[in-house]
């Protein structure tokens, strides 16, 4: 699915990736953790291809293709998904015009016919559901007037409605109280088939209670410096992450 | 200037016989006021503060010709004229060059004491309405366009609404330019809404020549006690025309005015607004929308006078500047001494998509009473950076999104339409404009667009 090799990124001259290798096969699911600054957001910036960042060295395979050429629309159409940390707020365009728009887009993309009226609001009000959010959902303004568990859960209810190959979810759970991370994991989960693979972006081992991985990635310093089974996020969550920045500074 | 103040005079001495003998005796004192005043004041120019951007100079590099009664054509312009905002249930009424259309159709089954007429029938038909509200509002500005349109305007649309009626159509009024040559015009307006009525008006301007055409319209709206008022201006003009737009409108207790212009297209536009609030507890909206591209010139400019207590009035002018475009708005609220618990708010937001595009805001607040809620803002900025992203990210494209982005900047204005099938032609036409695939006329035989 998704092949990085000595990845190296920087922004406005500052070096933020050093060197990432990772491999995420179909139908795994891998976190992403690592205390603050370490480059977890940045990462998932660059798989979606925002242009703020240079990538300066590496490459980036998904499904065997080098992604470096695409841009960030064009990644998106080809089954990667971003869910934001802090979902963007855009008054006056509504989710049913943001969704469709992008739905067919995307079918398009594959040379699909746009799916009818009908059809979409359908299909809209099934994803809806998955993620609990309100029938009013299609007329409200992009993440405008969201609550901060509101907009995670949109993020999800978009996943759903983009089926995308490779969901990054850049730290869905903050801001969430328990049952809201019960719901937006549930969604997750639900979505979850063998063919496609989830990136979990996160700081707390709570979110993997429920969205359990299969490998546990330690990002610190723009490298990912351990992996290892669920078993490490349990030890992160009770040790911390200073053993780990001691082992390597040392 | 000094050439065109002349000229303008003489054209005016040519014709004062006439408008001596023909008409309206007080419309005559009126006219040769307005001749006294256009000698002092002039054509305004770019040395005049008011008028700083509109490019006055460039609209005189042209010269146009006058023609007072210009209301004859071959065909029959119902046959071949639709407007953009067509397939709505409105009451048409078209101008021909200024001139109320002979052709035009009668409208049925009018409220009693409901008049729509042409100005000019109007002023010797019915002078006693006529003469209680013609010039009063327009004739305390000293504005130059304004008093050449004193002088010279003969003909327009009169609405005369009596008190307890509401009419069950929109109006909708349909400037018509035509025919060969540069002309310039010079309509004149005059709604006069009784107490507790209501009235909703449409205007389309629609140029079918291929001609640079100077247009200066003055229209007074006078609203009665507890009525409504309603006014949709679509200006939709080639690049080769020039537009200078006067609205007075005197407002009474209790009544309410929504105004709304949306330029879609045009050379140089200019929109003066004048809003009078003279009788306690009246509530006056201006909104504004431009869509500017090229070197196209939108300049608006409102002034508000709050003269009694209890008002209010709210502003929003927005703006979408590409290439090498220009927008103006100039805001100027009094708030008199005895005004007090006024609200004013007044909003100027643009978007430029180009480093070309030059933005000129000016707001100015006279405030004279203590107990008063005034703001006014202004922004100019480019589209959002996140928000574009975040729509990329889903697959959208590039352009798409900005799209997205950009009408979603202007339906804020469109939702203060609120007769349904009109705001969503208005949602259509800004659509396509800014996809650039505006029809432009496509009844229009000229193709004056392209």
């Amino acid at each position: 699915m998704l092949v990085i090799k000595n990845l190296h990124a920087e922004i406005n001259g500052k070096k933020i990736l050093k060197g990432i290798n990772l491999e995420i096969k179909a139908g795994e699911i891998h976190a992403i953790m690592g205390p603050n600054g370490s480059g977890k957001s940045t990462l998932s910036a660059v798989l979606a291809g925002k242009e703020d960042f240079t990538v300066t060295e590496g490459e980036i395979y998904y499904m065997g293709k080098d992604i470096s050429d695409l841009n960030v629309e064009e990644r998106a159409n080809e089954g990667i998904f971003l869910s934001f940390q802090y979902p963007v707020e855009i008054p006056g365009v509504s989710m049913i015009n943001f969704m469709k728009t992008a739905v067919n887009s995307q079918r398009k993309y594959k040379d699909l016919p746009p799916m009818s009226s009908a059809e979409f609001l359908k299909y809209m009000r099934e994803m809806q559901d998955l993620v609990g959010l309100k029938s009013d959902l299609a007329s409200r303004s992009v993440n405008v007037g969201f609550s901060g568990g509101e907009k995670k859960r949109n993020e999800i209810f978009q996943m759903a409605m983009l089926k995308p190959k490779l969901a990054i979810l850049d730290e869905t759970d903050s801001g969430l109280d328990i049952d809201a991370l019960r719901i937006v994991a549930n969604g997750v989960n639900k979505l979850k088939t063998p063919e496609n693979s989830v990136i979990v972006i996160t700081h707390y081992q709570r979110l993997l209670d429920f969205i359990v991985p299969d490998i546990v990635h330690v990002l610190y310093d723009g490298r990912i410096v351990k992996t290892a089974g669920k078993e490490l996020a349990l030890e992160l969550e009770a040790k911390g992450y200073n053993w780990i920045k001691e082992e390597i500074d040392n | 200037m000094k050439k065109v103040l002349k000229k303008y005079i003489n054209i005016y001495q040519d014709l004062s016989d006439d408008f001596a003998k023909n008409g309206n005796q007080k419309v005559f004192e009126y006219r040769n006021e307005a001749l006294k005043k256009f000698k002092q004041n002039g054509i305004p120019d770019k040395n005049d503060e008011n008028y700083k951007y509109t490019g006055i100079e460039k609209i005189f590099e042209n010269d146009y010709e006058y023609f007072p009664d210009a209301k004859q054509s071959f065909v029959d312009i119902n046959e071949y004229f639709k407007c953009e905002i067509g397939d709505m249930d409105t009451h048409v009424v078209l101008l021909s060059n200024g001139s109320y259309y002979e052709k035009n159709k009668p409208i049925e089954d009018l409220p009693e004491g409901v008049i729509i007429c042409g100005l000019n029938e109007a002023m010797n038909k019915y002078p006693e309405i006529f003469d209680k509200y013609y010039n009063q509002h327009a004739s305390e500005i000293n504005d130059g366009f304004v008093s050449l349109n004193t002088m010279l305007a003969n003909d327009g649309l009169f609405i005369f609404i009596p008190e307890n009626t509401k009419l069950n159509k929109t109006i909708q009024l349909i400037n018509l330019t035509h025919g060969f040559g540069n002309k310039s015009l010079f309509k004149r307006n005059l709604f006069i809404i009784e107490e507790n009525s209501e009235l909703s008006l449409i205007v389309c301007d629609h140029t079918l020549n291929n001609s640079n055409n100077f247009v200066v319209d003055v229209t007074e709206s006078h609203i009665g006690k507890k009525s409504v008022f309603k006014y949709y201006a679509l200006q939709n003009e080639p690049k080769k025309s020039s537009v200078i737009n006067n609205h007075f409108i005197t407002l009474e207790e209790y009544s309410k005015v929504n105004s709304l212009i949306l330029s879609l297209h045009g050379g140089i536009i200019r929109n003066n607004i004048y809003a009078k609030l003279s009788g306690e507890y009246s509530h006056v909206k201006l909104y504004g929308l431009g869509l500017a591209d090229n070197n196209q010139i939108f300049d608006n400019y409102t002034f508000i006078d709050h003269k009694v207590p209890n008002c209010k009035s709210n502003e929003l002018y927005k703006n979408i500047l590409d290439d090498s475009a220009l927008t103006a708005f100039a805001g100027r609220i009094i708030v008199r001494p005895d005004a007090q618990k006024t609200e004013a708010f007044q909003t100027n937001n643009n978007i430029s998509l180009t480093s070309g595009a030059k933005v000129r805001t000016k707001p100015q607040l006279e405030i004279y009473a203590d107990d008063v809620k005034c703001s006014h803002g202004a922004t100019i900025g480019q589209l959002d950076k996140d928000a574009l992203f975040y729509l990329r990210s889903r697959g959208i494209n590039a352009k798409e999104a900005r799209l997205m982005l950009m009408f979603a900047f202007a339906n804020d204005i469109l939702l203060e339409i609120d007769v349904e099938p009109l705001r969503n032609r208005m949602s259509d036409l800004i659509n396509s404009r800014l996809r650039g695939e505006l029809p432009g006329c496509s009844h229009c035989l000229q193709g004056c667009h392209k």
